[in-house]
């Protein structure tokens, strides 16, 4: 893939914070931001006096009921009287948020950046807060057949398992390993010792797709300190440089292009790997974090991602290759199935998530190998966006 | 500074409803214009037939049309007619309405990859519809059976179509 990609600075994050993860919240979005954003701050050592510019997530607008919801919560991000952008990819947005600030720091543009994601799924729980994603369809071709998310992943889920020969138990394994991770995460919502059984007789949503295939509905926010190279040096002896970063589209008429595999997160997963200069990414990334809103994402995406052969993930699972002690731990934290899903604050997380991991800070959450690169990665819009960060010790 | 310290405040489904101080139910209607490639789409299921755009420069057929190539940008001006029939990629049973209510009859929805005669496609891109079909069982669902399984468009009778997609009422299986 040809790119043209100036980088003028190095970035690093310095600090990160999360609030819990859960199904309601007593806070509003702007405390949710404000909890996340006050804790990276204080990881990094920085007061918000110090913040040159701000960049925030959060999904929908519909999921906090306010159209308006940059502006709305921006005060409790940290951004009043500074350069504030909000950015939005659905799904992908958490990990989008750093590639924004990355930007801001990587251009000289600003030196410090607080980045934010925040989401609020309970204030749309009537009747369910996926009824919000009734309006995200094409509304001339597809609203029509009346539609619901879980179709699409439904779909995609059976194409996988029809094409590249992975059975249910396979799949289920994945939803076993991240909520056992979560259960050592003190943020987590979801975290359970359970069975491949107990996801299999759980309630049948869209065959193939059961209950517990499925990450949770969260209120949570995550936050990050980015600085540059100078500021970083200042800041702390153990700065996680972001190495790499990718990110692109694919249209969203997703029904008409193979589904086993996500030719837009490998276009998005080769953008990040030039720039972080890694040829062999089974070889040189010691821990990832890919999206997992179901369990059959994280091995699609581990394939998307170069992580593991085509149709090979399901078989790296079941040989343990992907638990916390493994050769490639795969969603250390637990991952959305097991610490939430808040969407934008779920990707975010993730990268929070690494940069522990590769500063030894993670706790009982710690990964057996000595990690020095780690990735984390998130996926959204209408099947169609794959965005990537790879960082370094 | 408890609060920063606990990292919020979790609550139960009780508390929950204890603290809510305001019940907002956004109703917007919207009257969405068709566009220039879909109304002639529309226009072509009344008449029973599926209409798409065909790319020279990549040789891709657009259903639903576009007037454009989204991965090449050209004009789009050869229309072309895909058969009401097509193959099955990939299938699903649905328990669950849009809103997540149960439904009392699951429905099977798949998607369909589109004969076009006169052209070919990779196996990665390929004019495919999103839609319900019919004389399957959960069964041939579960199975796989109903992978690859050929279909046809079964139409609604001429006088009730409207111009939508749902002027197809599914894909039927022709098993065999
Ligand atoms: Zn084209």
């Amino acid at each position: 893939m040809k790119m043209n990609v100036y980088v003028k600075k190095r970035v690093a994050v310095v600090g990160a914070g999360l609030t819990l993860f859960r199904r309601r919240m007593l806070e509003t979005p702007q405390e949710l931001a404000w909890i996340a954003a006050k804790r990276a701050l204080d990881q990094a050592g920085l007061e918000l006096k110090d913040i040159d510019c701000v960049v925030s997530g959060s999904a929908p607008d519909a999921f906090d009921g306010v159209h308006l919801k940059g502006e709305y919560y921006s005060e409790g991000a940290g951004a009043i009287g500074k350069p504030h952008l909000r950015v939005y990819v659905g799904g992908g947005t958490g990990v989008f948020v750093p590639i924004a600030a990355w930007w801001h720091v990587a251009s000289g543009l600003c030196r410090r950046v607080l980045v934010v994601a925040e989401e609020k799924m309970s204030s749309a729980a009537d009747p369910h807060p996926q009824a919000v994603f009734r309006h995200i369809w094409d509304p001339i071709t597809e609203k029509p057949l009346n539609p619901n998310l879980i179709w699409i992943f439904a779909l995609e889920m059976h194409r996988y398992m029809h094409k590249c020969r992975v059975s249910k138990e396979d799949i289920a394994l994945v939803s076993v390993k991240n909520k056992r991770n979560a259960l050592d995460n003190p943020y987590a919502q979801a975290g359970a010792n359970i069975t491949v059984e107990d996801v299999l007789k759980s309630e049948l949503l869209v065959y193939p797709v059961n209950r517990l295939d499925i990450s949770p509905v969260s209120d949570g926010a995550a936050a990050l300190v980015m600085v540059s190279e100078e500021w970083a040096r200042r800041l702390t002896d153990t700065p996680i440089w972001v190495e790499g970063i990718g990110y692109t589209l694919d249209t969203s008429y997703w029904t008409n292009r193979e589904l086993s595999f996500p030719v837009y997160l490998k276009n998005a997963a080769e953008m990040a790997y030039k720039m972080a200069g890694i040829e062999r990414p089974m070889k040189e990334i010691d821990v990832a974090e890919p999206y997992d809103p179901f369990d059959y994402k994280e091995l699609h995406h581990l394939e998307g991602l170069g992580l593991a052969p085509r149709c090979g993930a399901a078989e790296m699972t079941r040989e343990g290759v992907t638990q916390r002690d493994g050769d490639l731990p795969v969603c250390p934290s637990g991952g959305l199935l097991g610490v939430g899903n808040p969407i934008a604050a779920a990707g975010l997380m993730k990268v929070a998530e690494i940069f522990w991991q590769l500063r030894g800070e993670a706790g009982k959450r710690q990964v057996k190998k000595d990690a020095v690169t780690g990735l984390a990665q998130a996926w959204g819009d209408l099947m169609q966006v794959g965005t990537v960060v790879i960082m370094r010790r | 500074m408890g609060v920063s310290i606990r990292g919020g405040t979790p609550l139960r489904d009780e508390e929950f409803r204890a603290v809510i101080k305001e019940i907002d139910s956004p109703r917007a209607r919207y009257s969405m214009a068709a566009g220039i490639a879909y109304s002639r789409f529309l226009e072509g299921l009344k008449r029973g037939e599926i209409l798409g755009t065909y790319c020279p420069s990549c040789r891709l057929v657009h259903i639903p049309p576009k007037i454009y190539c989204p991965y090449c940008f050209k004009h789009l001006t050869r229309w072309v007619r895909a058969s009401d029939e097509g193959r099955v990629v990939t299938a699903v049973v649905s328990y669950l309405s849009a809103t997540l209510e149960t439904l009392e009859k699951p429905e099977i929805i798949g998607i369909i990859r589109l004969d076009v005669p006169g052209h070919r496609f990779s196996s990665y891109r390929f004019p495919g519809i999103l839609h319900r079909i019919c004389g399957a069982s959960e069964d041939d669902v579960k199975t796989q059976r109903i992978f690859d399984a050929r279909v046809k468009a079964r139409w609604l009778p001429e006088d009730k179509r409207t111009g939508s997609i749902n002027d197809i009422e599914c894909f039927e299986v022709i098993w065999g």
